[in-house]
């Protein structure tokens, strides 16, 4: 009887025991839990880019077989005769972004020098935003505004002025059909300003003014106080251009509704393009054969490959900024 | 003498870069005022209320509206968000906590690759996950593709957002004895519950713009449909086909899709802008 009821009484405390256990392993446990599971959907972001570099390369196997290192090389792009060459699209993507570059490089480092250097308070803040809803704005309303009114306007102003006065260039050339490079670079190049200049701002807003007080203290210009401003941004601009650069190179539909799509070569820029991402987005739904979607494919794929390897050392540029200046967006 | 024209000579090269910058401002400004004057004047006259409530007319006939087009947009937005939403958010959450090792780092990483992928290049991806299987084009596509659109932009302001949470809140209430879980969950989340408001309405803002991964997931629809196995149409597409179409008509709905669409996503940020520099 005794003994039944100290064993009772036992099994009372060591419940007591494996309870108070079992609640701090359960608060360990809910953290162990917790933590895993948001590291699943963190790792599902990583598992989504090494899906994405798989199921492209194993449906783009077709034509890589078959093709080799003549799909990047061969500029014969024929779905009739199932024929498959990349290099038009890959000039046309890397023309059109270079060319967008050129023209946006200067303008975003004028309106960062702008919003930085020059303008007053009550200004900075409006024009900052005014710049952002640039890039808020979809891609698409840019194509229609290239094909309604950027591409006549080009046509019939722009063009013949380029034709008669610098048509000794090889870059005037050609027949004026408004659509075509130009309205592809100038389009990208819209595209691409605001990304541009909003880093080069806030690297530009880093710079310690100390530095600026410094070159006033010595008799510097307001010009000269910026271009050491701008030197000592420069990797941060750097990274800034690579990022636009990225941006362009992906850039779809507006490319796609003002390049003039055809597969061809020329330095011309009246002359119309293709590029990578625009073909994609005009064959892929009337693609036919296989080979032909996974040539189409392998085209992404490769798209993929270039902006992936943009973007990576534009963000490791501009992370060495920011470590150097603190947060930047 | 020499002196004082090589200080003339500074001043106005001064003066000429600071013209010159507010020139390119200028500049920079001209195409956004262009674009949003003549998505006015052209798109104005066609919106009316049966251009919200209205089916696509027939090839010829003019008139009809694009009610298939906002609820397809909308049915793909939501698809993408119930991906996209916690998919993001935890993610975010993982980046804000951990600071060991160098995998958060590699994650941080790998969202800001995975945010400058083409648009078109997760399209392909929708494609090969879902269409070549289902052998249709379908509106879950089209919804998986917005849906990894918008992951990285959630992720990002998510991370930022929890971190703008002061340390003290989260000491405090690590000091009350609550597991860490239930901070994050119960404490941490609610404060900054409406930063990642604000970040979730620029990821739509950001998925409602998209046209490119829709082209050959969610393909676009004349008819009215809601079955998610089924084309389904959308704003960006409408937009682009009634733009390549050649009748006045066409191009003027197009037009005004772009309006409308234009009022939606600069709305949708001016919201995320105002309330995230108020918290800044």
């Amino acid at each position: 009887m005794i003994k039944l009821f100290s064993k009772k009484k036992e099994t009372k405390t060591e419940k007591n025991f494996y309870s108070k256990t079992l609640v701090i392993s359960e608060r360990h446990l809910g953290d162990y839990i917790f933590q895993n599971i948001t590291r699943l959907f963190a790792f599902f972001v990583f598992g989504l880019i090494v899906l994405i570099f798989l199921e492209m390369f194993i449906e783009s196997l077709p034509s890589i077989n078959k093709f080799g290192l003549s799909f990047i090389t061969s500029s014969h792009w024929d779905p009739v005769k199932d024929k498959y060459g990349a290099l038009p699209f890959i000039f046309g993507t890397l023309y059109s972004s270079l060319l967008a570059l050129i023209i946006a490089l200067p303008l975003s480092i004028g309106v960062a020098v702008f919003l930085t250097e020059v303008a007053p308070d009550w200004l900075e803040q409006p024009i900052s935003l005014l710049v952002e809803l640039l890039a808020a704005i979809p891609s698409i309303v840019y194509g229609l505004f290239g094909i309604f009114v950027l591409a006549p306007f080009l046509r019939i102003v722009v063009e013949p002025f380029l034709k008669t006065h610098f048509g000794f260039l090889p870059f005037f050339k050609g027949d004026m059909f408004g659509f075509g490079m130009l309205a592809a670079a100038l389009i990208l190049s819209i595209m691409i300003i605001p990304i541009i200049t909003s880093i080069s701002r806030d690297v530009m807003k880093a710079i310690p003014d100390s530095l600026r007080e410094g070159a006033y203290a010595l008799g510097a210009t307001k010009w000269e106080t910026i271009k050491i401003v701008l030197i000592s941004a420069r990797s941060g601009i750097l990274g800034a251009t690579l990022l636009g650069f990225g941006r362009a190179i992906g850039e779809t539909m507006a490319v796609t509704m003002v390049i003039g799509n055809k597969p061809e070569i020329s330095f011309s820029l009246f002359d119309a393009g293709h590029t990578m991402a625009s073909v994609l987005a005009n064959e892929f739904t009337e693609a036919a054969s296989d080979l032909y979607i996974s040539s189409l494919i392998e085209i992404g794929l490769l798209l993929f490959v270039i902006t992936i390897v943009i973007n990576s050392i534009a963000r490791v540029v501009v992370n060495r900024v920011t470590k150097k200046y603190g947060k930047i967006n | 003498m020499k002196i004082n024209n090589k200080q003339g000579w500074r001043k106005r090269k001064s003066n000429i870069a600071v013209f010159l910058a507010v020139l390119s401002a200028v500049l920079v400004l001209i195409p956004l005022f262009l674009i949003l004057f003549y998505t006015v004047q052209k798109g104005i006259s066609s919106i009316n209320w049966d251009f919200f409530t209205q089916m696509p007319k027939p090839v010829g006939e003019t008139g009809g509206g694009m009610a298939n087009a906002l609820v397809g947009s909308g049915i793909l937005i939501l698809i993408g968000s119930v991906m996209g939403i916690p998919v993001g958010v935890m993610s975010g959450i993982y980046l804000s906590e951990q600071n060991k090792g160098i995998m958060p780092h590699a994650i941080r990483f790998l969202v800001e690759v995975l945010n400058g992928v083409p648009s078109i290049v997760i399209g392909i991806i929708a494609y090969i996950t879902f269409v070549i299987p289902m052998k249709s084009f379908s509106a879950l596509s089209g919804g998986f593709a917005l849906g990894v659109i918008m992951i990285p932009l959630i992720t990002r302001t998510t991370e930022e957002m929890v971190r703008l949470v002061p340390s003290t809140v989260r000491e405090a209430s690590l000091g009350l004895g609550i597991p860490k879980w239930k901070t994050t969950l119960f404490v941490i989340l609610p404060a900054a519950m409406k930063g990642l408001f604000t970040g979730i309405i620029l990821s739509i803002a950001r998925a409602a713009g998209e046209t490119a991964p829709l082209l050959f997931t969610a393909l676009g629809n004349r008819f009215w449909s809601t079955n998610l196995n089924e084309p389904i149409s959308s704003i960006t597409v409408f937009i682009y086909d009634y733009a390549k179409a050649p009748f006045d008509d066409w191009n003027r709905q197009a037009w005004a899709a772009s309006l409308v669409l234009i009022v939606l996503v600069t709305t949708l940020n001016i919201i995320f802008r105002f309330v995230s520099r108020k918290r800044k």
